[in-house]
């Protein structure tokens, strides 16, 4: 971890008031992501991992209180004014989300959507807006771009406008793009060409949150992965030495989950046992403790906290790769 | 790219509708027919003709009286179309008044929710509380009968429905997911209120500002009655329906002449505002 990361987030918590109480959705957590970087961050569905950078963005519903620090660039991101947020919303910081087929306003044609974010910050004239629209759907390899300008959401498929949103999140060139399950509501075809238009885009030294559930997705193009259950951190490492020895038991269980090819014992998918803690449920110890194989009786007790290695970090009381934390 | 966009392509779809085309037509013409002719007409609104006996004639072409006249002998053709000009000027304006208040008033609350919906939905249902006549007759008192009193008055009120309805649909829209990424592009709130929520609530208000222009005739004709809105001898279509409809056997042309016009009128807008509304509609091609 670099001195000054790009992404700091520490000890940041998202809470909700609820009719039924106050529901915990993120729990002290804590990442970096560095300049140029592709941080994966992994969970199932309610785990928090898109609440957290909704937080970070200010884009939390209005029920949604946060506490900690997320830091871009040295500059607070929670509680900031509007004004200073948008100052680097857009240019900087963008931001990508799931469902292509609302992510675009219904009567703009392509064009000025796209421009919009350019023109509104006087970056460009109206040719240049024009001209990087252009390249800007060129680049995500749409066919036909100076049609497409033309052209309304309704008349582009899905994949095809899910990569007008990332043309439309990338043409300010800003350095962090936060991807919010880009390709889960995709065909899998579509999926491996918007994926490909990610790790193009990477190579101008973009760096990258990578928010999904799909670890395949995430080999292909992540540096770093960060692994997320019931709205804590539960480990973070570089994608290679996670896949190839997991120190959390429930990062060991996900990777078991996933249905292999050649797997000899084919018939059943593996799953893990037990559900996820309720949202709002009072966790005591850790919270994967009661699905976790490995649990000991420290893990009722006490919730463990997340131990930093050289390069890895586990929140676990007994990890499956001993406390050097390194494979 | 600019704000024309939205507005030429909107024109190129509604001139390919014959329907909305026609009601367009003739609304065009109601509007000349309107304006032309008590200017082309040889009598005045207020001037009686003496030489007729009994003063309510039936239409005639012999004695100049096309629509006949009233009970009081004063020339219909050139009443009606003046009476349509008074009643188009304060529909249309009350409904621009409505229009503009409505709109942004809605569109802000919906959108920014929270405690400022709040105020400024429940400033609505204050309003809405009030005695309207109650309203209207203090507004007279004070500041005397005119017609721009009457246009203040409908507007003041016509546009918390409009409100309404658009918070509703602002409400919705805030939730899409473009309106995130045009939260996380850095746009400001008052450009996203104005680009991606108000022309998306468009197609329902253009359909909801059509609806309003028949009431808004119907209730200056009912102010009128009161003697609280047009004063004799101007007139209003809303008027001169009232006026025939107490004579409806004994002359009946002075209650078909001004209801036909006024159907005629109210039958254009509606097919306008169905043609405005699908022309809003990018996906109507």
């Amino acid at each position: 971890m670099s001195a000054e990361p790009l992404l700091g987030i520490r000890d940041l918590s998202v809470d909700f008031v609820t009719p039924r109480g106050r529901v915990q959705a993120v729990r002290e957590a804590s990442l970096d992501v560095a300049a140029g970087e592709c941080l994966a961050v992994v969970g199932e569905s309610g785990s928090g991992k898109s609440q957290l950078f909704l937080a970070c963005m200010g884009l939390l519903a209005a029920r949604g209180a946060t506490r900690g620090s997320a830091r871009f660039r040295g500059q607070e991101l929670l509680g900031a004014s509007t004004a200073a947020l948008n100052a680097v919303r857009g240019t900087r910081l963008a931001m990508v989300f799931q469902d292509p087929m609302n992510a675009l306003t219904p009567h703009l044609s392509i064009g000025r959507q796209l421009g919009e974010v350019l023109l509104d910050r006087g970056l460009a004239t109206l040719q240049e807006a024009h001209a990087r629209s252009l390249a800007a759907l060129q680049a995500v390899g749409l066919s036909d771009a100076e049609s497409r300008l033309r052209q309304y959401p309704h008349e582009l498929s899905g994949g095809q406008r899910q990569r007008v949103a990332i043309a439309m999140a990338l043409i300010t060139r800003p350095q962090l793009l936060i991807a919010d399950e880009p390709t889960t509501a995709l065909d899998v075809t579509v999926q491996a060409q918007v994926l490909q238009v990610l790790r193009r885009a990477r190579q101008d030294g973009l760096a990258m949150v990578l928010i999904t559930h799909d670890l395949g997705v995430v080999a292909g193009i992540a540096d770093r992965v960060a692994i997320m259950y019931a709205g804590r951190i539960v480990e973070t490492a570089p994608v290679r030495a996670l896949f190839a020895a997991p120190a959390h038991p429930y990062t060991a269980a996900l990777l078991e989950a996933v249905p292999r090819l050649t797997d000899a014992s084919a018939g059943r998918l593996r799953s893990i046992a037990g559900q996820p803690p309720a949202p709002g449920e009072i966790v005591q110890g850790c919270a994967f403790a009661p699905r976790c194989p490995d649990v000991a009786t420290i893990c009722r007790r006490e919730a463990p906290a997340l131990r930093c290695g050289a390069s890895r970090a586990v929140a676990c009381h007994s990890p499956r790769i001993g406390h050097g934390l390194e494979p | 790219m600019t704000e024309g966009g939205l507005w030429s392509e909107a024109g190129r779809r509604l001139r390919n509708n014959r329907a909305a085309v026609i009601a367009g037509g003739l609304l065009v013409l109601l509007v000349l027919a309107s304006l032309l002719a008590p200017l082309a007409s040889r009598y005045a609104i207020d001037q009686v003709d003496w030489t007729l006996s009994p003063l309510a004639s039936p239409p005639s072409l012999g004695n100049g009286h096309w629509f006949g006249t009233d009970s009081n002998g004063r020339d219909l053709f050139v009443r009606v179309w003046s009476g349509t000009q008074v009643s188009l000027l304060v529909a249309l304006l009350a409904t621009l008044v409505s229009l503009a208040i409505g709109v942004a008033w809605g569109a802000t609350a919906g959108y920014l929710g929270g405690r400022v919906d709040e105020w400024m939905m429940r400033f609505v249902d204050v309003l809405y509380a009030l005695p309207y006549m109650f309203f209207v007759i203090i507004l007279t008192v004070v500041f005397g009968r005119s017609l721009l009193l009457i246009f203040l008055a409908i507007g003041a009120v016509g546009w918390l429905t409009m409100a309404r309805i658009v918070r509703g649909q602002a409400m919705a829209l805030r939730q899409r997911e473009f309106v995130a990424a045009a939260i996380t592009l850095g746009l400001p709130t008052h450009r996203i209120i104005a680009r991606h929520i108000v022309p998306n609530v468009l197609g329902t208000v253009v359909v909801y500002a059509t609806l309003t222009v028949p009431q808004v005739i119907l209730f200056e004709s009912f102010l009128s009655f009161l003697g609280l809105g047009v004063q004799e001898p101007l007139t209003s279509l809303g008027r001169l329906v009232a006026e025939g409809a107490l004579e409806m056997e004994t002359a009946p042309w002075q209650l078909l002449v001004p209801s036909a016009v006024l159907a005629l009128l109210l039958l254009c807008l509606n097919f306008l505002g169905d043609g405005l509304r699908d022309a809003l509609d990018p996906r109507a091609d």
